[in-house]
């Protein structure tokens, strides 16, 4: 059986998100290495702008309008669509590690019986099939892992690859959703934006992280601030949540958000195992903490002893100049 | 109402002693276990359920046969009772076949709500929940920030955290929901309840006893890891003490050398 790579594209405010690009790049070279090809699917009640958007990265795309997505949970019309795309010869299955794609990796193993491989940080072909990178453990081990039979759900965190666009734009086929859910439905009664959540974390090249040292609400002022300057997003540990100095959405951490991005700074975090656990693969850590003994100097790249409320408004001033005032 | 929560003993992550064996697979003899993080929200939202419109939470467990011993912190914070699945044939079971045998086991019960953690800290596959509302046939409403059920009308108000907020999602009642920590801090078990725990029934299943061919006879899943090793370490840092005006002048030209501004 030749293997077949279906890309399950998410759509985010209309468009396509930063993490399904990279699944197309990440399925097209897989497809090349393994002599197979990749498809992309993004199920939505108006697929068609995603659509284009993915099929700059791969060949082929279908773009299927399901308008019942738009007032009811997307996961089971997803499925639906993978399914039928199962039928046609798909061999495995790739999903975002995000709360639709995680949600709709279970209905497909829960349908089919395939096996999981999750929270893919790298996927390369090996054989017969993909090995898939992951990091368990709260960052003790990072193990490779195989299917054991020829097929398989995979799903991969955002930076596994950078995304590359195809050549040449791959040809779309447009289509009705046709598959029924196999779930009672869900209503999407009301969709409430938070004040201060509209940035991805995962997408974020930085991120600007408010811990217990922050001291209240307002010491999120101060962390916006340099969010701004460094074109980063705000996030927080689990202390400055838990004290309701930020919304959950912000937190990055074992049962927060997991986040890789270019430069992590983290102002009054000590770096506590629940939170490293979210951020230990950022490429830059810099931190900033009164504390020399905190934990978090174990793994910053520059850790400044010093008081957050001195050295932040400083570092702000000091971005304000370089950028010119 | 009547409340099954699915709750799984894993490594303290906080203990920090987490490691695999010599077949990759998870050492559970290296970590003291406690009731997963994720799935103590599930329960402490079931049990302000039940203190609200009545009824009972019941606990369900796939692990190994010293699973007990953890369940039993659950039920001091208030469950009434547990169901333990327990086979010698489930040792490092994979994720269908831990989702085929939780509905299995689920299917045997009577519920309203059926909750679990939105993912486990060992396994993190965060798959577990939505592939048993599939077997189950039973509404997903994943994500819950926040839990109201309306008995009467027998439907389920959920707020479904989203990336910018949260969705106020509503399904029909029995449902299955995956649970966060935006439920609220879990309450700390009362001596009371400890003492309660010691007398609470615990029923032990095999696989025989949940009937269906659930796992594959000959031991191989559909999932294998073929090798582990640490992360790479990361070179040590350099640490930068003295007036803020310096530390941060050295924290711009760290940002410049990488290109991060």
């Amino acid at each position: 059986m030749p293997a077949t790579l279906l890309v399950v594209g998410e759509v985010a405010d209309g468009t396509l998100t930063r993490l399904s690009a990279e699944m197309a790049t990440l399925a097209e070279s897989l497809a090349e290495a393994a002599g197979g090809r990749a498809i992309g699917l993004v199920v939505d009640a108006e697929p068609a702008a995603a659509a284009t958007e993915l099929a700059g990265f791969m060949a082929s795309v279908e773009a299927v309008t399901a308008p019942q997505t738009s007032g009811e949970s997307w996961a089971p019309y997803a499925l639906a669509e993978v399914e039928r795309a199962v039928d046609a010869g798909v061999t495995h299955v790739f999903a975002g590690v995000t709360a639709e794609g995680r949600d709709l990796a279970g209905l497909i193993v829960g349908r089919l019986g395939w096996g999981l491989l999750a929270n893919a940080e790298a996927v390369t072909w090996s054989g017969t099939g993909p090995m898939v990178e992951a990091t368990v453990l709260g960052g003790k081990a990072i193990t490779r892992s195989v299917f054991t039979g020829e097929s398989g759900v995979i799903t991969v965190r955002t930076g596994s690859v950078e995304a590359e666009a195809a050549a040449s734009p791959g040809t779309i086929e447009a289509r009705d959703a046709v598959g029924t859910p196999s779930l009672p439905a869900v209503r999407v009664l009301e969709r409430v934006a938070e004040a201060g959540a509209e940035a991805s974390l995962e997408d974020a090249r930085s991120v600007v992280v408010g811990g217990r040292g922050i001291g209240g609400p307002e010491g999120f002022g101060l962390v916006e601030e340099l969010a701004g300057l460094l074109g980063g997003v705000v996030g927080a540990t689990r202390a400055s949540v838990d004290a309701g100095w930020i919304a959950y959405a912000r937190q990055i951490g074992q049962t927060g958000k997991i986040v890789k991005p270019a430069l992590y700074l983290g102002l009054g975090v000590s770096g506590a195992m629940q939170h490293r656990v979210g951020m230990q693969a950022a490429d830059a850590i810099v931190a900033v903490n009164k504390d020399p003994d905190a934990p978090i100097a174990e793994i910053a790249d520059l850790f400044v002893v010093g008081d957050l409320f001195e050295v932040g408004p400083a570092l702000a001033a000091e971005l304000r100049a370089r950028h010119g005032g | 109402m009547q409340i099954l929560v699915l709750t799984k003993p894993v490594p303290d992550p906080a203990a920090g002693s987490e490691r695999l064996g010599p077949d990759f697979r998870l050492d559970r003899g290296a970590s003291p276990a406690v009731v997963n993080g994720n799935d103590e929200y599930a329960l402490e939202a079931a049990l302000q359920l039940v203190e609200a419109h009545g009824g009972e939470v019941a606990i369900l467990t796939m692990a190994p046969a010293n699973a007990p011993e953890t369940m039993r912190k659950a039920l001091a914070m208030g469950a009434q009772r547990g169901i333990l699945v327990t086979d010698p044939a489930l040792a490092g079971a994979d994720i269908p076949t831990t989702i085929r045998v939780l509905a299995a086991a689920a299917g045997r019960e009577t519920f309203d709500l059926l909750l679990a953690g939105l993912d486990t800290s060992d396994g993190t596959s965060g798959a577990v929940a939505a592939g048993v509302a599939l077997r189950l046939g039973l509404p997903l409403l994943s994500s819950a920030g926040a839990i109201e059920p309306n008995p009467d009308a027998a439907t389920v108000r959920v707020h479904r955290l989203s990336a910018t907020g949260y969705d106020v999602v509503e399904g029909p009642m029995p449902a299955v929901i995956s649970c966060t920590q935006a439920l609220g801090a879990p309450r700390y078990p009362s001596l009371k309840g400890i003492m309660a725990a010691r007398s609470r029934e615990i029923a032990t299943l095999g696989l025989a006893d949940l009937g269906a061919d659930l796992a594959p006879g000959d031991g191989v899943w559909s999932t294998r890891v073929e090798a582990a090793e640490p992360p790479p370490a990361r070179a040590a840092g350099r640490v930068v003490t003295g007036p803020a005006t310096d530390a941060a002048r050295e924290i711009a030209d760290f940002l410049a050398d990488r290109r991060l501004i």
